[in-house]
């Protein structure tokens, strides 16, 4: 009795298990195992898509320092021809400024040359006849002949002129 | 079964002692009159009842569970899926490949959720029996269990290979099978549903009496008993309260066997030599 069932027992049961079994086999464990499935492939899904992104990230990045490289070089460049165009330009400056100054200096010279020229001729002149005057008034009327005046006054010139310049006040 | 029943009735009786108006449990009540008839042949009784109320709760459970199954679980849904993790994981894949398990989900399941819901009501106040108690629910399993390694066995080997790999182990000199052939058919064909049987069945009927008894004693001590006895009373109620714990965990642990078994039986039928 105790183990052997009766007909109608196992009737009973079998139609509690077949019951048990289409909820738990048939619903229960399919959508547990696809709701897995799905997890599963979202969290593979979203490893793929960070692992893209890192590698993305990872190119922009190596783009950037390519860059931030090329930047670098192109600022020094940038700095090393301002240096040598400033360097230039101040080897312009000094040269420029040196031949004009010398250019100043020339013309400058020139310049008290011509008027000391023009000063000793002029004070040549005033010499002669201030010299002329002197030795009319001691001479007197003795030497008004002319003649002999002019021969005078060219013989003291020439004199004159062959003494050195430092001495022409005398 | 008048021989049987009586034993558990007078052992616990004497254990009782106080005898009078306590009442305490035979195997009769396991075979309950039917209250409902359906033709001539067909019965339905009160242990009848208890297992269309627990396989009612169990499908309503599950349907709870798993109605809505989205990526983000709602709270029933992770108890669903913890449950349903518990059978793939601790069971299926414990004696199984990966891609054995998710074929053998479905069955394993429900045995393990269909055991541990006929199960339960042995310690759920009203129904305070579990219709595994009889033995036909774990002899359909059993069978059932038989059948599936049996068909595994047979689907990896043959037929010719698996009987041979049972029957006569290898590495035993030939005269040795003799005793081993017989002991090995007994064990593997015949003691493997058997016990699944028994030993669920026996479990039931053991909680069903032992709790049974506790109850019976608490409310005979506290009720009819006078004095000191009301204290033994209180310390039966007690122990009770930890029977109860007891037989929940049992439920739970002897649907876990029988499933485990089961998958065990299925794994090692499949495996190669």
């Amino acid at each position: 009795m105790l183990f052997i069932p009766p007909w109608d027992e196992v009737i009973i049961s079998a139609v509690i298990l077949a019951v048990i079994a289409v909820a738990v086999a048939k619903y229960g464990v399919p959508r547990y195992l696809k709701v897995l499935d799905e997890r599963a492939a979202t969290i593979e899904g979203g490893i793929k898509r960070a692992q893209e992104a890192e590698a993305e990230i990872a190119q922009i990045r190596s783009g950037l320092d390519g860059e931030k490289e090329a930047a670098r070089v192109e600022a020094a460049r940038v700095r090393e021809d301002a240096k040598a165009d400033a360097a230039a330009i101040v080897a312009e400056a000094k040269t420029k400024a040196g031949d004009e100054a010398r250019r100043i200096q020339e013309a400058a010279q020139r310049q008290i040359e011509s008027e000391r020229r023009a000063a000793e001729v002029s004070l040549r002149q005033d010499v002669g006849v201030l010299a002329s005057d002197l030795a009319e008034r001691i001479v007197g009327e003795s030497l008004k002949d002319s003649a002999l005046a002019s021969r005078v006054i060219d013989r003291f010139l020439k004199d004159l002129e062959s003494q050195p310049v430092a001495g022409k006040g005398a | 079964m008048s021989s049987i029943s009586s034993v558990p009735a007078a052992v616990l009786n004497t254990s009782g002692g106080e005898g009078g108006g306590m009442h305490m449990p035979t195997l009769d009540e396991l075979f309950p009159g039917p209250f409902w008839h359906i033709g001539d042949w067909f019965e339905f009784n009160r242990l009848d009842l208890v297992r269309v109320i627990a396989t009612v709760a169990l499908v309503t459970l599950i349907y709870l569970g798993a109605r809505k199954t989205r990526l983000v679980p709602t709270r029933g849904q992770s108890t669903f899926e913890l449950a349903m993790g518990f059978v793939h994981k601790q069971i299926c894949e414990a004696t199984m490949s990966p891609a054995l398990a998710r074929r053998y989900l479905p069955f394993i399941a429900t045995i393990f959720f269909g055991v541990l819901a006929l199960n339960i009501t042995g310690v759920l106040p009203f129904l305070n029996v579990s219709s595994n108690s009889l033995v036909a629910v774990p002899m359909i399993l059993a069978v059932c269990a038989w059948i599936a390694f049996v068909a595994r066995g047979i689907k990896v080997h043959g037929l010719g290979h698996y009987l041979a790999d049972n029957l006569f182990p290898k590495g035993a000199p030939k005269w040795m099978y003799v005793l081993l052939t017989p002991i090995e058919f007994l064990s593997t064909f015949i003691l493997r549903p058997v016990t699944l049987t028994v030993r669920l069945m026996a479990n039931m009927i053991a909680g069903h009496f032992l709790l049974t008894a506790f109850f019976v004693m608490t409310s005979y001590l506290l009720i009819d008993g006078g004095g000191l006895l009301k204290g033994v009373g209180l310390l039966t109620a007690a122990a009770s309260f930890v029977f109860v714990c007891f037989e929940i965990f049992i439920a739970g642990l002897q649907a876990f066997i029988f499933a485990m078994l089961t998958s065990a039986y299925i794994g090692l039928a499949g495996e190669k030599h």
